[in-house]
């Protein structure tokens, strides 16, 4: 069977909304898909029956700025067939102050059957998938959660592993508190057998030492200790200031990855970060440049992810 | 079912229930036996007319009415989630023949002319509306209103819900100048500096939903305040919706040295937690459903997740706070449960939970959670509808008992039936609350304020 028939029996999923519905079967279907279509992609041969969008409209409606996201979903969606629709907000009828529900309900009635939704709101997609006869995709809400990048993480960190990720130790470092993207990775590590170990001054890490499956370190050298595999966060810069962590610089100091504090992890352990980089703050410039570094690989992987997802969610 | 709404203008009842439960709180009573009322009173056992209206109270009961410490009508300025009249409906389908409007109107109920006008709106209406005046102009936090002049004119409370005095010093003004009224001052005790900007109870499941977290401090430090103050001035002091055990054991120990503070609780904080936000519908009372298997693929519920009206101010509790806010309730440290009835229309709660107006309705729910509450053994029955009814009555000068002379005022229900929550069982104006769909136990039949029949559901006195 290929891996596009299997991972569409594994799955029966009306919506993306968080990695945490998916169960471990189809996780690991869902990247098994991925690096399968990226592989047809590389080669430029993607093949009839990956075409499974064609006479679908996908409509992206990002209530937020996004470059990698965006892109990549309508890349993947157009591979696949389909046809797509931006809702540009600034120019839409959002602007003139019309609600998430109606506008939705609007694409829905134009024939839209998939939405991408990205919006600064938790939650915002369960507002919309039980309110629109939409199919939704998550593209990030609020501090929620951002499923399409957690699956992309874990395909980028299974190929960098050797295609294991069951007993591994993953350190994530940075603003945890106020990540979707390190919630939605803590769901798919946890679920896919990872121990995962958070680093990051108190006010964002606070609460998630109660979270199954996770540690919480209390220095930099604490949490790379035992790491295969070192993820670092975006920080944001406008929460910096005030934020309860004292300044960037001790943020840089105490917290910051450069290649020397690399080594404090296991041996050749990669390095990930969601983008985009605040390089000199979160990372060296020479760090996100190295060798060790997925970022670039973590891109290309989105794409591959959000074909899968989007084909899976059209079965 | 047929239900049909009188008014405190209509015509006096007679009437003799049979075979009813009556329960009466304070004379601590509890039997079943006959309750007759003759225009409009308690009647005498024994001299009935021989042709009087006789109602099968078999498997009934009837207590005083319930008297709810905090409602927003909403009128004036938001007549689209409720007005006086649908308000006061709803709260006679609840059981309730007095209701206290908060003043947090637009324009807020500052002045006496305000205050007699939304009097005045209740006068024909279906149950007593008693009006809870602003303690500072606009509600803005800076000067004192005329407490004199607003309790002259009806005000049975001082209040600027919705948030707490601002600063010390104006809440020991305040409690200093109504102390001679006797009146108390009712604090929504909220530290803005500490719930600013947050969504939900700060906690586990806050955490996994990537909500920001109100902190069981932003109660407890404006509580001690005020309790503090209290105790310095004299004044009378009255801490509405406590949500937390930590607040409640400070009320518990201020009482024990005699400090003038009371305090209620809300409906939904003895029944629903800060998991309701991730989709729950379970009570607190309810056996914890065994974590969740990590490895399942279940997830949060679309349907139910991040449902705008679980937000409310202050937010849902942990689940032991619950239980804690219940064991208040059962010792009576806690005065009375009050609903903080908070109508919203349909676009400013089916938004981004981040987006959604704080507050749910809560007049029709509230007997009927305390019921699953008595239902779990919670709680007893005498001690659930004492604290909606004659405690609270008590607080605003209000009597309530079914002494034979007396106006009727009680309620009739139904313990053992159940009604589902939804538009058409409804009188509010407004449905915003995560209830809607759900059946509950405890059906109100009968609702009799002033003497007057306020509420009837099939038991033929109206209609």
């Amino acid at each position: 069977m290929s891996a596009v028939a299997l991972a569409a029996e594994t799955w029966t999923r009306r919506h993306l909304l968080d990695v945490d519905q998916l169960s471990r079967l189809e996780l690991e279907a869902t990247l098994d898909l991925a690096g399968d279509l990226r592989g047809r992609r590389a080669t430029g041969e993607l093949g009839e029956d990956a075409r499974r969008l064609v006479g679908h409209a996908v409509g992206l409606a990002f209530y937020e700025a996004s470059t990698r996201t965006r892109v990549s979903f309508e890349l993947a969606a157009r591979e696949l067939g389909a046809t797509v629709v931006d809702l540009s907000v600034a120019g839409s009828s959002v602007a003139k102050g019309e609600s998430l529900v109606d506008t939705m309900l609007t694409l829905e009635r134009t024939g839209v059957r998939t939405v991408v939704l990205r919006h600064a709101a938790a939650g915002a997609p369960y507002l919309v998938a039980r309110n629109a006869g939409l199919r939704v995709l998550n593209a990030g809400d609020g501090a929620h959660a951002h499923p399409t990048q957690a699956l992309l993480d874990a395909l980028t960190l299974r190929d960098a592993l050797d295609g294991r990720l069951d007993g591994r130790t993953i350190a994530i470092v940075g603003d945890v508190a106020h990540s979707r993207v390190a919630r939605s990775n803590l769901h798919a590590l946890t679920r896919l057998g990872v121990r995962v170990v958070l680093g990051g001054p108190p006010a964002w890490v606070a609460g998630f030492q109660h979270w199954p499956g996770v540690t919480v370190a209390s220095s930099l050298r604490d949490a790379l200790r035992e790491a295969d595999a070192v993820m670092t966060l975006r920080v944001q810069l406008e929460r910096a200031a005030g934020g309860g962590i004292g300044s960037l610089g001790e943020y840089t100091r105490r917290w910051g990855l450069d290649e020397e504090r690399m080594s404090w992890a296991r041996a050749g352990a990669p390095l990930l970060h969601p983008g985009p980089t605040n390089e000199g703050i979160e990372l060296t410039a020479e760090l996100a440049a190295s060798e060790r570094s997925l970022i670039g690989q973590q891109v290309t992987n989105g794409v591959a992810v959000r074909m899968a997802v989007l084909s899976l969610l059209a079965s | 079912m047929t239900a049909h709404f009188g008014a405190l203008t209509g015509a006096r009842a007679t009437f003799l229930l049979s075979g009813v439960r009556v329960v009466d709180p304070a004379a601590s009573s509890d039997a079943v036996r006959d309750l007759a009322i003759l225009d409009g009173r308690i009647a005498e056992p024994g001299d009935l007319p021989s042709d009087i209206r006789r109602l099968d109270g078999d498997g009934l009961v009837v207590t005083p009415g319930f008297c709810d410490l905090h409602t927003h009508l909403r009128e004036p300025g938001m007549e689209g989630a409720e007005t006086v009249a649908s308000g006061a409906r709803a709260a006679a389908h609840g059981g309730f023949t007095t209701v206290c409007a908060m003043p947090n109107t637009d324009p807020a109920l500052d002045e006496v002319a305000r205050v007699r006008w939304v009097a005045s709106l209740g006068r024909d209406a279906s149950a007593r509306v008693r009006i809870i005046a602003a303690a500072t102009r606009a509600r803005a936090g800076e000067a004192l209103t005329d407490f004199w002049e607003l309790a002259a004119a009806g005000a049975v409370a001082f209040s600027d819900d919705g948030v707490a005095l601002p600063t010390a010093r104006l809440a020991r003004s305040a409690l200093l100048a109504i102390g001679p009224l006797g009146l108390p001052l009712i604090e929504h005790a909220e530290d803005p500096t500490l719930a600013g900007g947050t969504l939900m109870r700060a906690g586990q499941v806050a955490t996994r939903l990537g909500l920001a977290g109100w902190p069981p401090s932003a109660e407890l430090v404006v509580v001690e305040r005020d309790i503090a103050l209290a105790e310095e001035t004299g004044g009378r002091l009255h801490l509405t919706h406590l949500s937390t055990a930590a607040a409640l054991d400070a009320v518990r120990r201020a009482k024990d040295r005699g400090v003038r503070v009371t305090c209620d609780v809300t409906p939904h904080h003895l029944a629903m937690s800060d998991s309701w936000v991730a989709g729950d519908r379970t009570f607190n009372w309810d056996e914890p459903r065994a974590a969740e298997s990590d490895s399942s693929g279940e997830g949060l519920d679309p349907l139910r997740a991040f449902d705008g009206r679980c937000r409310v101010n202050p937010p849902l509790p942990f689940r032991e706070d619950g239980l804690a806010l219940l064991g208040g309730v059962a010792d009576g440290t806690i005065d009375a449960i009050a609903t903080d009835h908070a109508p919203h229309p349909p676009e400013r709660t089916l938004v981004e939970f981040a987006d959604a107006a704080p507050g749910m309705i809560g007049l029709e729910t509230a007997l009927s959670l305390g019921l699953a509450a008595v239902d779990a053994g919670c709680l007893s029955l005498a001690a659930l509808l004492a604290a909606l009814s004659s405690r609270p009555a008590a607080l605003i000068g209000e009597e309530r008992g079914l002494r034979p002379g007396a106006d009727a005022d009680l309620v009739v229900f139904d313990p053992a039936g159940h009604w589902r929550v939804e538009r058409k069982t409804l009188a509010s104006h407004s449905t915003n609350t995560p209830l809607l769909g759900m059946t509950l136990p405890g059906v109100v039949r009968l609702t009799v304020a002033g003497g007057r029949v306020t509420f009837d559901e099939d038991m033929g006195l109206l209609g």
